[in-house]
């Protein structure tokens, strides 16, 4: 029973991380944007974070760690948004090519982050490794009216936010005017375009936004999960991709991906909780989260579902007066 | 000046696409309560200049004036608070989501979406004007029609009174076209301007009450209807006198060539497409084929190419010299054509079957011959001749030969894969498409190419989509409905209403 209680937990914290990614990421590929550079973006979510409530806790002789925990945020949404404004000038102003301009990304993000992080390491001197106690503990703390509910306690805040962002953009997507809207950008911006939609606005719009969501996964991951910390062990760009594939597996639908993030959390953690894995046998189990995405988008294409297939125009630059 | 009844003037719109003059000084008056057809061949700048209305393209020069006073139209969004509203030729609906949801997108509003009020104002424009629209129902589940339907109602429900229609028959059958000529006639009565883009000329002369033509993105010239007749618009739109008959001379000796029996075919999810289909195509004649879009044309010339699996039926080839007859299914797609059976099929995007955009005219030639020859070393020589003399013979506007066939207009890209499969001196020639989208001159073009292989002795097998055409052009006409034949009339002395009952209700009017 502790044992699927620990597993239970440990799902949610990673699924959180890859909830917040895929959140993101489906707001972004609904305008026809596929930003493969959401690994890269966790990252320059989490250094950001993590550089700010640093330099809040060293520069302030008392600090307060519900000042500490809104400076963090705001740090992480501002950089992981600006990671998306990149990506949106590249391939939208700029037409470059969607693909490598997303994997550029997150080669770029996890390279400042580690550069950074590295950096602040060497700050903090004594055993050369950054610690924002404070800060971290005010993410980590549990509501307080789930204290004593099982699976509940230890968990966060951002754990529930990440809930409330997938319903709010289903709600955006599906019952407003400008989720319609966005919807009809990724399918065919020529209509879009016709119908007097400003194409060029929504995509910028929902690629910025979509950037600063994941990169709250970025933020949890270094603030909850390694305790606000920094380690340069890839860790945050292995969940980056997971939500990628995570978009893929809950059909660009937010309340699909709520469960689908803590299975690829639980499947994740598997190997811990089967007993008897050597080393080698682990990678088996460690490979269950892609398995499942290809089987998931085996069965879709088998259903051939309308509604279950991706944005029409996903990957693809639009220019108006092209002939 | 008459602008005080003009309720759009264009003045001296010019419109430039890198070195290519698409409008050049263009003046145009809209009038309130009139139809307005505009007329020219391809690219004679008709779409561009409608472009410019609806905030598409934006004029390089020139003035826009809306009821009397000068307008700058950026976007579509600008246009529609003008009131205008265009439907376009390749439809701007979003297939995933519904007629309801297509219609108010990117309408101001609350931002709260609440579709019961939206649909109920629908039904209310719908029952108005007398159109069949279910709100919720989703754009892929819709035939042609019923999407353009949905186009008009689009913009009426923006509160369009400027309406643009860019060629809106060329996908309907004639019962359609009829039901949308008589909505247009409701919305001019209702003291709607409307224009409508076409190069069909009966329909400007049972519709419009007014004709402004354009040739090669100059304003030719305007008339009323009723004063002028077909020739006179031909010669303002072509420049010079065009023979607009199509010639059909009796074909000689006609002896069955393909013979098709009973053919089933099913496409890969198990539905039907073709069944129980026979008939027979003769030497030295062409069988039209006509029918709905998508009713088992393309399954039934790749069922002859040996391209499409086949369920049950046999397809007899009978050879010219020998009289033996061969059976072609089960055989592959090459020993098909190397019997003489050439398949020219023009898919909506042109390119898509048959030639290769990226590669140059020779190249292309050479998908035809590349196994010919025993040196390990392909031949280049003769496919370059080949694609010299079709340059030639067609009147290929090209830079040259080594120029990528994706670069040419489509009426060229057309002559060359027209012009390929004739080459190989077929003799059966299957064409299907062969003048979609092109204008009148190119298509005669084609039409005289299909006559001088008739009278070589060929049997042509003509899908068309216009019927006026494959009523004048074919000696015989299968019509298709639903995968099924509905009957083989005589092209001479065809009715076209009646071909066209038979293309939506098996055995037409007498299957009822």
């Amino acid at each position: 029973m502790t044992q699927i209680l620990s597993l239970l937990q440990a799902a949610m914290v990673f699924g959180t991380v890859i909830l917040f990614g895929a959140i993101g990421e489906i707001m972004t590929e609904k305008s026809g944007n596929l930003n493969l550079g959401v690994p890269g973006i966790m990252y320059l979510g989490g250094i950001a974070g993590l550089a700010g409530a640093f330099w809040y806790q060293t520069n302030v002789a008392t600090p307060n760690a519900m000042i500490g925990l809104l400076i963090a945020l705001v740090c992480a949404l501002v950089a992981a948004g600006l990671g998306g404004l990149i990506y949106s000038f590249l391939t939208i102003t700029l037409r470059a090519n969607q693909n490598v301009t997303g994997l550029t990304l997150t080669i770029f993000g996890s390279g400042v982050a580690n550069l950074f992080g590295g950096a602040m390491n060497k700050m903090a001197g004594g055993v050369g490794q950054i610690s924002v106690g404070i800060t971290s503990d005010a993410f980590r703390d549990t509501l307080p009216f789930l204290s004593n509910v099982g699976v509940f306690s230890g968990l966060g805040f951002m754990v529930y936010l990440a809930i409330i962002l997938a319903f709010l953009a289903s709600y955006f997507l599906n019952r407003t005017r400008k989720g319609l809207n966005l919807r009809a950008v990724g399918e065919n911006p020529a209509t879009a375009d016709a119908a007097g939609i400003n194409v060029t606005r929504y995509k910028y719009l929902s690629t910025c936004i979509g950037a600063a969501i994941s990169g709250l996964g970025g933020l949890y991951y270094v603030m909850d999960y390694i305790k606000g910390t920094w380690s340069t062990d890839g860790g945050i760009e292995k969940l980056g991709w997971l939500a990628v594939a995570l978009v893929i597996f809950a059909r660009w639908k937010p309340i699909q991906a709520i469960w689908g993030s803590y299975l690829f959390g639980a499947l994740f953690w598997l190997f811990l909780y089967i007993p008897g894995l050597t080393r080698s046998s682990q990678e088996i189990f460690k490979m269950l989260p892609y398995v499942v995405t290809i089987i998931v988008l085996i069965v879709v294409s088998l259903r051939k579902n309308r509604e279950n297939q991706p944005p029409a125009n996903l990957g693809m630059a639009y220019f108006r007066e092209e002939r | 000046m008459e602008g005080a009844k003009a309720t759009v003037c264009m003045r001296e719109i010019t419109k430039t696409f890198g070195s290519t003059v698409a409008n050049n000084c263009v003046c145009l008056d809209i009038n309130k309560g009139e139809i307005l057809s505009l007329l020219g061949e391809n690219g004679s700048g008709k779409t561009t200049l409608m472009n410019m209305l609806s905030g598409i393209y934006y004029p390089d020069a020139g003035q826009i004036f809306v009821n009397g006073s000068e307008v700058s139209i950026r976007s579509p969004k600008d246009a529609f608070e003008l009131g205008i509203g265009m439907i376009h030729q390749h439809f701007k609906l979003v297939d995933v989501l519904s007629a309801a949801e297509n219609i108010i997108l990117g309408m101001p509003g609350n931002g709260r979406l609440d579709m019961k009020v939206v649909n109920e104002k629908i039904l209310n424009i719908c029952s108005l004007y007398g159109f069949d629209v279910d709100p919720k129902q989703k754009i892929y589940d819709m035939s042609v029609s019923q999407k353009q339907t949905v186009e008009i109602v689009k913009v009426l429900y923006r509160g369009a009174d400027i309406l643009i229609l860019d060629e809106p028959t060329a996908v309907l059958t004639p019962q359609e076209t009829d039901k949308l000529f008589a909505v247009l006639r409701n919305m001019r009565n209702d003291g709607k301007a409307v224009v409508i883009i076409t190069h069909k000329l009966h329909e400007v002369e049972e519709l419009s009450d007014r004709v402004a033509v354009l040739r090669h993105g100059q304003y030719i010239g305007e008339m009323v209807t009723k004063d002028t007749n077909a020739a006179e618009m031909t010669n303002m739109m072509v420049g010079r006198t065009v023979s607009l008959n199509i010639a059909r001379p009796e074909p000689k000796d006609p002896k069955p060539r393909i013979v098709v029996d009973g053919l089933t075919v099913r496409d890969i999810d198990g539905v039907k497409k073709l069944s129980n289909v026979s008939f027979a195509a003769n030497s030295g004649e062409i069988l039209g084929i006509a029918g709905i879009s998508g009713c088992g044309q393309r399954e039934l010339l790749e069922s002859i190419a040996g391209l499409q699996l086949v369920e049950s039926g046999s397809i007899s080839y009978i050879d010219p010299e020998t009289g033996k007859q061969v059976e072609l299914i089960g055989k592959d797609p090459r020993t098909i054509s190397t019997l003489g059976v050439a398949l020219s099929f023009v898919p909506e995007d042109r390119l898509g079957m048959g030639l290769v955009g990226n590669m140059d005219l020779t190249d292309n030639m050479m998908l035809r011959s590349f196994r010919r020859g025993k040196s390990m070393f392909a031949d280049r020589k003769s496919p370059r001749s080949l694609a010299e003399r079709v340059v030639n013979e067609l009147e290929v506007v090209t830079p040259g030969i080594t120029t990528p066939v994706r670069r040419l207009s489509g009426g060229n890209v057309q002559k060359i894969l027209v012009g390929r499969e004739i080459a190989c001196a077929p003799t059966v020639l299957m064409t299907a498409y062969a003048v979609r989208g092109l204008d009148i001159n190119s298509s005669y073009t084609i039409y005289d190419l299909l006559n001088q292989q008739k009278e070589k002795g060929v049997a042509v097998i003509y899908v068309g989509e216009d019927l006026d055409v494959l009523l004048e052009l074919c000696d015989r006409i299968l019509i298709l409905c639903g995968g099924e034949v509905s009957g083989i009339v005589p092209g001479r002395g065809a009715n076209k209403r009646e071909v066209g009952m038979m293309m939506t209700k098996l055995g037409g009017e007498a299957g009822k």
